[in-house]
């Protein structure tokens, strides 16, 4: 639009039109603390940059040199930090990262009934459901249900581990490798290992030849 | 008091006026201590601009979920691991 026109009529503000109260009370706190000098709105502009620039690809990385070298997989149970520093990657600052393997007989699906904890550094930011009421209250009372609908169905000998992430851990899984992958290299493997199969709430295809 | 993997263990049934991070389903339920992690500051009062010290243990601690959940449909062996800090615990026979 030009602005070569009186003005006669008030121009609406930029992009809080609409802004949910959760996000107009964090924006008026951080607006607080720039103007007391406490934060810097450019390092909170950093910050944001840096979070949501992450993705589920370095989990994946992870994941796949895991399937690739068992003892790789056993460092990343044992030290999930240290695994993921082995790899160049950045587990993230203050949190802890626990890496647990889903096998035949044990799958893991995790859930933060109390907020949104995740492994933002390593996975990106969390998926909407994950956040949602629903998938918090559900997935601890009813897991098999809750899976059943991600398209998961397990049998009763499998153990299905909830993991609730209320705290300072952050919880990756490692899931099952998936058969017909033998022949496969690394940057393959990775390409099979998607954000949702290191939540738990699926598992990782193989692609199916074409 | 420390606990040990595989102790058997209750979480506290208090209730907690303000910030905690114990979730009110396991609140007096029992189970077993499933991993020991590190200490960390403690939420319940860092929530509130404190420092956060002592800095308590934290636990991972494993239920049946048929102990958390009488009319769970799942299977038998189903469970669900949390992480409880360690002032929340009590030792159970």
């Amino acid at each position: 639009m030009s602005h070569d026109h009186d003005h006669d009529h008030p121009h609406e503000p930029i992009g809080t039109d609409g802004e949910p109260k959760a996000a107009a009370r964090v924006r008026a706190l951080e607006e607080l603390l720039v103007e007391k000098g406490v934060v810097d709105r450019e390092d909170v502009r950093r910050r944001i940059d840096r979070l949501v620039s992450r993705t589920p690809a370095d989990g994946a990385k992870l994941v796949a040199r895991a399937w690739a070298d068992p003892a790789f997989k056993a460092r990343l149970l044992d030290d999930a930090r240290e695994a993921a520093l082995e790899l160049d990657l950045d587990p993230g600052e203050a949190p802890v990262v626990v890496a647990l393997e889903n096998t035949e007989s044990v799958h893991h699906v995790v859930v933060c009934t109390l907020c949104s904890c995740y492994p933002r550094a390593l996975l990106g930011p969390p998926p909407d459901w994950y956040k949602s009421l629903p998938y918090r209250s559900r997935t601890v009372a009813d897991p098999r249900g809750v899976l059943e609908e991600f398209g998961v169905t397990l049998d009763d000998d499998v153990e299905v581990r909830v993991v609730d992430s209320t705290a300072d851990i952050r919880y990756l899984v490692i899931p099952s490798r998936p058969e017909g992958t033998d022949g496969l290299g690394e940057e393959e493997l990775a390409a099979l290992v998607t954000r949702d199969t290191m939540i738990g709430v699926a598992q990782a295809r193989a692609h199916e030849p074409v | 008091m420390s606990f040990e993997p595989g102790q058997r263990v209750r979480v506290a049934a208090r209730t907690h006026p303000g910030h905690h991070r114990t979730p009110g389903y396991v609140k007096g339920r029992t189970g077993r201590v499933e991993r020991v992690h590190a200490q960390f500051a403690n939420p319940e009062t860092r929530a509130y601009g404190a420092d956060g010290q002592p800095a308590q243990r934290l636990y991972l601690v494993g239920f049946d979920q048929g102990e958390l959940w009488p009319r769970y449909q799942g299977a038998a062996r189903d469970r669900l691991l949390v992480d409880v800090f360690e002032h929340w615990l009590e030792e159970a026979e």
